[in-house]
């Protein structure tokens, strides 16, 4: 059944601007690596910076967002080298933390974090690689969750789509049997709005979600934000909760923007 | 790039990074006249939108610096602001906070060892070659790294990134039940933590110093991780020792407030990552410099495993300037973490409540911890209203990357000047070898890596 070596299918992991938590993941899958290496050769980095390397390869997992000039070409050169193309986690798939800069002036944020900006590249904006190219699929979550990139690899490699829900939090919760911290506590919960995948890990200790998997499939701004505001959140508080880890989702985005706007 | 009698070698697996991370070596006459670590990562900018975030924010927030040590930023993090509003979490609650920080030490450092480091020891390119010749010591590795993550998962929900940190101590405590698995788990990890410091004791290791001082947090009775005072022993030329001298030399201290007095930071165009000084001189944190500071302090049982290790025994003033033996100091290390952790489990009492408060003021707070790699320090100015106004975040690799430089230097030179001339493929090999002894932050460090595994 093992493929013969140099045969296996290829997998890339490719890095933008990130915090390599997502493709650490992988690293953290101790009981399924060696199960996944067996078919499939796992090779990190393989590529110079200016071009990526002959390829193809059968599966490219993206982490990162892109936010220089320098990185807005290599991931071309990614997808045409790609069979199919899953981005993992916030940033390559919206933005990440970085697309504060997205609402800021980014040659001051260069001035106050380097003396000397000059020596900086760097772009004006922190986009998602969907912004650049067509993209297969969208692995959610700041970080993503280990059990879902190995139903992502183990789906490509069968040739199927990934069976990853995209409902709320809300599902997982009471699946999980935790108790709703916003009914029985009052405590400001982006559950409802976010997408699944973590397992609903902040109710189960007794925090609000705060929303790191970015927006599911059915979000319904207009009667969730009230509820926040019930729950004692002001107008900045909600601005800042839609505005951290998946800054650049359009949804948040937007949401975000009409807060402001009154 | 070639200049007449000059020559510019550009470190080839470095620049495979995606550049991010390079090394530049320029050649001239025989002798290397500059090395650059190039730190291409492209800037987050992390101290400026922290400006006008909550209070509260800071440990989620700057957790995204790092996935491989979220819990040295969140625990920074939280230290910065109480410092600011005046609260000290201590008791059980400081205790969790120090289990959770164990967890990280295990995962992170085991990770370095197996995957990273130790491929250069045994000739091999990647783990691939260790997994075929030594399969037991890779799988022994994972176990040992997977019982790091599961005190992490318990306590914080998740490995990377984890949830249940905040500002005051947690969002919610486990009880005695709930930590007795890892109990079960943490004591067959002791095992595998001895093994590996015997196995990495075993590698061949070249004779190398470093001429640097050594910066680590010390807080007298114990090994520090989660507190304590800056304190930086002197580099062995400032009193006229050879830079592979195994001697402790003098010590001094500083409190913490005065941290941006001393590590200076500057900014060099090859980097996106600051450089930083200890006062005006290039110094190391990280495992070597913890071994020095506060080795003396490393429980009995730990200490004879070190010294069976060849780590001589910190308490008769004995010290490891060699970079290439800090692959024996992690292991040394892991083998604390799972010790210590299993001695705060044994001693756990829930405490009543999950967090102490912590009533925002105007002011300025500072707080440093003990990262995997090196002393982590944090500082945070809130306003009245609780929003951030200005932050400075000083990781290890910004810190050490000056000695990297110079460690890089030294190694090409005696090269150099020993034995015919390289090649560029040897230098290469050299330099690699050089800079993952100093594990930078995985920004670097995994750019390094090739990871295959195959079953024969």
């Amino acid at each position: 059944m093992a493929d013969m070596p140099g045969t296996r299918p290829q997998l890339g992991v490719w890095k933008f601007a990130s915090c390599d938590g997502c493709q650490l993941t992988l690293l953290d899958c101790e009981d399924e690596l060696l199960g996944i290496a067996e078919r499939v050769e796992i090779s990190y980095f393989l590529e110079a910076s200016s071009a990526p390397g002959p390829g193809p390869y059968d599966l490219s997992l993206v982490e990162g967002s892109v936010t220089t000039t320098q990185d807005a070409e290599r991931i071309q050169g990614i997808r045409a080298a790609s069979r199919r193309l899953v981005t993992i986690g916030a940033c390559a798939t919206a933005g990440g933390v970085q697309a504060l800069r997205n609402y800021a002036d980014v040659a001051e944020f260069q001035a106050a974090v380097y003396a000397r900006p000059d020596y900086i590249d760097t772009l004006a904006t922190s986009t998602p690689i969907s912004a650049h190219v067509p993209v297969d699929f969208e692995l959610r979550g700041c970080p993503i969750d280990r059990g879902q990139l190995i139903e992502v690899i183990t789906a490509y490699l069968a040739g199927r789509t990934p069976d990853v829900p995209a409902h709320s939090v809300c599902f997982e919760c009471k699946r999980r049997g935790t108790t709703c911290v916003t009914v029985a506590h009052g405590t400001p919960c982006l559950g409802p709005i976010t997408h699944a995948g973590c397992g609903a890990l902040c109710p189960a200790y007794h925090r609000g979600c705060y929303g790191c998997f970015g927006p599911s499939n059915s979000i319904n701004f207009p009667s969730f934000i009230p509820l926040l505001r019930r729950d004692g959140m002001d107008t900045l508080d909600v601005v800042r909760v839609l505005r951290t880890f998946n800054t650049a989702a359009e949804e948040f985005d937007a949401a975000s923007r009409k807060e402001l706007s009154g | 790039m070639t200049h007449r009698e000059a020559k510019v070698l550009k470190v080839e697996s470095l620049a495979r990074v995606e550049g991010e991370g390079a090394l530049q070596l320029r050649l001239h006459d025989g002798e290397v006249t500059e090395a650059q670590l190039r730190i291409y990562e492209p800037p987050r900018f992390f101290e400026a939108f922290l400006r006008g975030r909550a209070y509260t924010e800071p440990p989620d927030i700057t957790s995204r610096v790092c996935g491989i040590c979220p819990v040295a930023y969140q625990m920074s993090a939280c230290r910065a602001i109480e410092d600011a509003c005046g609260v000290v979490v201590d008791g059980q609650l400081a205790a969790l906070r120090r289990l959770l920080y164990c967890g990280e030490w295990i995962e992170s450092q085991t990770l370095h060892i197996h995957l990273l480091h130790a491929p250069d020891f045994l000739g091999g390119d990647s783990v691939i070659d260790l997994a075929r010749t030594h399969r037991t010591h890779v799988e022994r590795g994972l176990a040992l790294k997977q019982a790091g993550n599961a005190i992490v998962e318990l306590l914080g929900g998740r490995a990377i990134h984890p949830v249940n940190a905040r500002i005051g101590g947690f969002h919610r405590v486990p009880s005695r039940t709930e930590l007795r698995p890892l109990e079960e788990r943490l004591k067959r990890a002791r095992d595998d933590a001895e093994a590996t410091v015997r196995w990495v004791a075993g590698f061949d290791f070249p004779d190398a110093g470093i001429d640097t001082q050594l910066l680590a947090l010390a807080e007298p009775g114990t090994y520090a991780i989660d507190s304590g005072t800056p304190t930086a022993m002197a580099a062995p030329s400032t009193v006229g020792l050879p830079e592979d001298t195994d001697r402790a030399l003098p010590t001094h201290t500083f409190p913490l407030p005065t941290f941006p007095d001393h590590v200076v930071e500057s900014q060099v165009p090859h980097s996106t990552a600051l450089h930083s000084l200890l006062d005006g001189h290039r110094h190391l944190t990280g495992s070597l410099a913890r071994y020095a500071i506060s080795g003396r302090w490393l429980p009995p049982d730990v200490l004879q495993v070190a010294r069976e290790a060849g780590l001589g025994d910190p308490r008769e003033g004995t010290v490891c300037r060699n970079p290439f033996r800090s692959i024996i100091v992690r292991a040394v290390e892991v083998l604390y973490a799972v010790g210590e952790a299993l001695r705060l489990i044994d001693g756990y009492d829930p405490p009543p409540r999950p967090c102490v408060d912590v009533p925002v003021r105007a002011g300025t707070g500072h707080g440093a911890t003990e990262a995997p790699r090196g002393l982590l320090y944090h500082r945070y100015t809130l306003d009245t209203d609780g929003a951030v106004t200005a932050a400075a975040l000083v990781p290890p690799t910004a810190q050490n990357q000056a000695a990297i430089e110079q460690d890089l230097l030294r190694s090409v030179q005696e090269r150099l000047t020993t034995g015919p001339h390289p090649t560029d493929a040897e230098l290469t090999a050299r330099c690699e070898r050089v800079i993952r002894n100093h594990d930078p932050c995985i920004s670097c460090s995994t750019h390094f890596l090739d990871l295959t595994v195959e079953y024969g």
